[in-house]
């Protein structure tokens, strides 16, 4: 979230689509309710379905899952026509006047610079501005060029008509329109759009483009940086954001930085695309430095083996050929070329895209950990289950561990909210018989581990062996000194740059802000986006102040909100480049003639008058938001409307270019798409209210509030197959086919696309073979192995199956 | 005044009891049936401030449990509600959050390691000792023999690719950061949690 919970109160519009907030996150969806209730808040809802969002909204439009880039294009052409954007805000602050490369074009599908026999673009140098001779990008102010990025952004939106995205998505023109309308309205400075969204956006091929093209909107706006605006992934796990910062990801390190690679041999290559030099006169260009915060971060990981001398132990990091993200993981998997897994409160069997495709990787491992507080279908994947898990364990030959952890009750430690906020929570009890938790059984493996590599040497032990776990009791570390360890230290005395004679900070102090992280390893710090999260005066993921001074929802004394203490990003742009808020309703941070001052810790330099013109994207090297991505993203640095990789009709767009085409397909998967001739059926996934993933499956309230997998259905199409409400169906894709018990309802109803009707079911995910609730097939036995181009994520938002009504599963039937 | 959640709880249910069987007119009956009353079971319980495991609102709970965490007293969770303190959730929970308590008592919590063999249909009990002695050694063979020092164009590249972890986004950050320090120590490339499934 670029913003909070809290702050949705300040919203005028609210937009909700690649989510469902009032099932999925109903507590955050109070904040909705509250700015419709006091700030006289829209709530628009885009969705397949009519969810329970819908049924709250003041609008509500239907869409083809799978189409929102065509949708929210479309918003943008009307925005750019009506001139509903706010041009100051625009021109002062994104890079809508930047010119871009000559040689830069999109043409039938596909940007400059694409290779056909490597199915990706190779040459992206025309993906970027033109510089002049001091490196700085050229910029024309009066926004008249024709290759400046607002012009070309004009020409690539305008085939998004209403007639258009009425065609790809199924949305009825009028009201495309009406949506529109609500959104360009926040556009004058005094109102703002808050956008909600979850895995509605981000599993698609398209997935990181569908929040791109929010972000594009937002700006052309004005809504980021401002309360009641901003970008916001609502998010699944109550830790996923604190994982991902802390960098669970195949190539990243805490606080995003990034993973070498092999083409960068020693340090000085790695660091030698790092050096993020302004872009335009004055900028701030934060990640200048870069090597302050990776400098420290070695530190914290390995002691005093990182020194200047060895690099800071550049070699003790693994660099990477290929992204081993969980696709590439279970690819490799089903191949025969991995050995051993680690499943760590991972129930990849169901979370994984292609059932069988993983069930069969995981057959052909050595060995296989589970470390989980319950059982999972993963731990048990070798079981046979009749028809819902119909396998041999004779014939399988992988040797499997289940390790009981402990769950959140019975441990401490802190966690990162979808809005940044770190937050501590306390043990409450012991967990069951001889659970232990993840610190523990972590710290335990990395001893034994060491032990073996200490007495009997091996491939490169080096890393292992200086591995710093420099805690009380390595053996069981104390989440503090872990949060402390994460924070930074000073490891020597540091001068006060200003005044040598100084001291800056004493050897043994807690950083109190990444501001004073060195790159000579005087600091330690393993993630330098949580420094000032555990500072000399404590821990600051513990406050509990719930104060809210000027009621703007910022709760700035309430835990600890990354980076800085910062609630709203780019806060910044709250203000006009003068430094004057944009108006009285939405002032938040301004310049008071000495100081940038307000609710919040501003995100920018505090003493930098606005007449030096720094701009408020402070992370950019140029200082502006990137209407333009330039070569950031893999599929082109505008948004395109690509068709799911099951799709549902060629693209009207380019038909030549139906799909993304730099998706990655692997070549076991190469016959694992359907088509509608087979599979004339839209099909998405969703998630109950009642259910968490596949855990509330082994808890006997959710189990009996929600006991049964299902598959909802509009009623044209239940009339059209013979299928009642009750009846057992099966739904087949080209993946594989399950049986789930028929929802007819009124909450999906068929649409016309490009001249067809189009059905579409909805299939919740959380039912398998393992748990309280009646047994189930995996829903994922039906969705596509493939990811999204940028982030990987599965597909599981789109894809093609068919219907018909059949007879019970045998194990259902005996039951019965 | 200083007055504790659950000695509001304890004078209101006196007070109900005192006033409106008292003014009913049973006098004496009242004081009977107040001191008949069930005792307020979390009266006795330890509160604990913690965060529902559940999506990323992260609403804050109090969990109840039985036990004064003196040494050698087992606690045991026996109740969870909604943190009114708390800025977001305002002591509200949603239909999992609620029943939150039965996926901490669920039956299907695991209690001991478990050990599969190769071929077997079953699990076996076994203690932690084994199946870490067991794991780690799994580990370094397959890490010494199918480590990755150079790449063919002799750059060190210092990877391990033929075992993966998947780690999960419902740990704390202090044992995600431990997990992401070994698994990388180890050169391992295959890193991954849920954030991005």
């Amino acid at each position: 979230m670029t913003n909070s919970w809290n702050d949705i109160k300040n919203a005028d519009v609210i937009l909700i689509m690649g989510g469902n907030a009032a099932e999925a996150h109903p507590c955050g969806f109070k904040w909705v309710v509250e700015a419709k209730a006091h700030n006289g808040a829209k709530l628009v809802v885009v969705d397949p379905r009519f969810t329970r969002s819908a049924a709250v909204a003041d609008f509500y439009a239907p869409i083809r899952p799978g189409t929102d880039i065509a949708f929210l294009s479309g918003v943008m052409r009307y925005l750019l026509g009506a001139g509903k954007i706010q041009q100051e805000y625009v021109k002062a602050f994104t890079n809508a006047g930047y010119i871009v490369k000559e040689g830069f074009k999109f043409e039938d599908g596909l940007f400059a610079g694409y290779d056909e026999a490597k199915k990706n673009y190779v040459d992206r140098s025309t993906w970027d501005y033109e510089f002049d001779e001091q490196g700085m990008a050229k910029v024309d102010d009066t926004l008249q060029h024709p290759r400046c990025v607002i012009n070309l952004l004009k020409t690539h939106v305008d085939r998004y008509t209403p007639e258009m995205v009425e065609r790809i998505c199924g949305t009825p023109k009028d009201k495309f329109l009406k949506v529109c309308e609500l959104i360009a309205s926040t556009s004058t400075g005094d109102r703002s759009m808050t956008s909600m969204y979850a895995l509605g956006w981000t599993q698609h091929t398209t997935g990181a483009q569908n929040i791109r093209s929010m972000a594009m909107i937002q700006l052309l706006l004005g809504n980021i940086g401002i309360p009641g605006g901003g970008v916001n992934a609502l998010r699944g796990h109550s830790n996923v954001q604190g994982i991902t910062d802390l960098a669970l990801l195949s190539t990243s390190t805490p606080g995003y930085l990034v993973l070498p690679t092999d083409r960068e041999a020693t340090y000085a290559d790695y660091m030698k695309s790092r050096r993020f030099k302004p872009q335009r006169p004055g900028q701030t260009s934060f990640w200048q430095n870069y090597e302050k915060f990776f400098v420290s971060q070695q530190k914290s990981f390995f002691g005093a083996a990182a020194t200047k001398d060895n690099d800071w132990a550049y070699d003790y990091l693994p660099k990477f050929d290929v992204p081993y993200d969980a696709l590439k993981i279970i690819d490799v998997m089903a191949a025969g070329q991995m050995n051993g897994l680690f499943c760590q409160g991972m129930n990849i069997m169901m979370a994984g895209p292609n059932k069988t495709k993983i069930r069969n990787g995981l057959s052909k491992l050595k060995w296989l950990v589970s470390i989980d507080p319950l059982e999972t279908e993963t731990a048990r994947f070798w079981e046979n289950h009749g028809e819902f898990n119909d396998v041999d364990p004779k014939s399988i030959q992988t040797e499997v561990f289940q390790l009981p952890a402990t769950a959140f009750a019975e441990e401490e430690g802190s966690a990162t909210n979808s809005s940044r906020l770190i937050q501590w929570h306390w043990k409450a009890a012991e967990g069951p018989g001889e659970s232990r938790g993840d610190i523990q059984i972590i710290s335990d493996l990395r001893a034994r581990l060491r032990a073996l590599y200490a007495k009997e040497g091996g491939a490169f032990p080096d890393p292992i062996l200086n591995l710093a776990w420099n805690y009380s009791d390595p053996g069981n570390p104390d989440p503090a000194e872990v949060l402390k360890d994460i924070n930074g230290y000073a490891l020597e005395d540091v001068p006060d740059p200003a005044d040598p004679a100084k001291l800056l900070l004493r050897a043994g102090q807690l950083l109190p802000t990444f501001g004073v992280m060195r790159d000579d390893g005087k600091t330690s710090g393993g993630c330098w986006i949580y420094t000032g999260v555990y500072t000399e005066a404590g821990n600051m993921a513990q406050r509990r102040n719930a104060s809210d001074p000027t009621g703007k929802g910022v709760y700035p004394n309430w835990g600890f909100s990354w980076p800085a203490n910062r609630r709203i990003l780019y806060n910044r742009a709250s203000a006009d480049a003068a430094g004057k808020p944009w108006s009285e309703r939405k002032k938040y941070m301004w310049w008071n003639g000495s100081k940038w001052t307000g609710p919040d810790v501003p995100d920018y330099a505090p003493t930098v008058p606005p007449d030096k013109a720094v701009g408020p994207f402070i992370m950019n090297q140029e200082g502006t938001a990137r209407l333009f991505a330039r070569t950031g993203m893999p599929d082109g640095p505008f948004p395109e409307h690509y068709e799911a990789m099951d799709a549902f009709i060629a693209n009207p767009l380019h038909p030549k270019v139906s799909r993304n085409p730099v998706v990655r397909v692997f070549a076991a998967d190469a016959k694992s798409f359907g088509t509608p001739d087979k599979f004339p059926i839209v099909a998405t996934t969703y998630r109950l209210t009642e259910h968490f993933h596949y855990w509330t499956k082994n808890a006997h309230a959710n189990a009996v509030l929600q006991p049964e997998l299902f598959v909802e259905m509009g009623e044209r199409l239940a009339k059209a197959k013979g299928i009642q409400s009750g009846d057992w169906v099966e739904v087949t894709s080209q993946r594989g086919s399950i049986k789930a018990k028929a929802a007819v309802t009124k909450r999906i109803r068929p649409i016309m696309v490009d001249g067809k009707p189009c059905d579409i079911v909805g299939v919740p995910i959380h039912y398998g073979f393992i748990g309280l609730t009646r047994k189930a097939h995996p829903v994922n036995t039906l969705t596509p192995p493939v990811g999204d181009v940028s982030a990987q994520t599965p597909e599981f938002k789109a894809f093609l199956v068919d219907v018909k009504k059949t007879t019970p599963p045998a194990q259902a039937a005996a039951t019965a | 005044m200083g007055i504790t959640r659950r000695q509001f709880m304890r004078v209101s249910a006196a007070g109900l009891a005192a006033s409106t069987v008292g003014a009913l007119g049973f006098g004496d009956a009242g004081d009977a049936l107040a001191a008949g009353v069930r005792p307020f079971k979390l009266e006795r319980a330890t509160e604990t401030r913690n965060a529902c495991p559940y999506c990323a609102v992260s609403c804050g709970v109090l969990i109840y449990s039985l036990g004064d965490r003196s040494k050698n007293a087992r606690s045991e969770v026996i109740h969870v509600e909604g943190d009114p303190d708390h800025p977001v959730n305002r002591g509200t929970l949603c239909p999992r959050g609620a029943a939150v308590l039965d996926f901490v008592r669920s039956p299907n919590r695991l209690k001991y390691p478990m050990h599969r063999k190769a071929g077997s249909d079953k699990f076996e009990r076994v203690s932690w000792d084994f199946a870490m002695d067991r794991i780690a050694r799994l580990m370094k063979d397959d890490r010494d023999k199918n480590f990755v020092a150079k790449n063919r164009d002799g750059v060190t590249v210092n990877r391990w690719v033929s075992t993966g972890f998947f780690g999960t986004s419902s740990q704390s950050n202090e044992a995600g950061y431990l997990t992401y320090k070994l698994a990388r120590a180890t050169g391992i490339l295959g890193l991954e949690n849920q954030a991005r499934i």
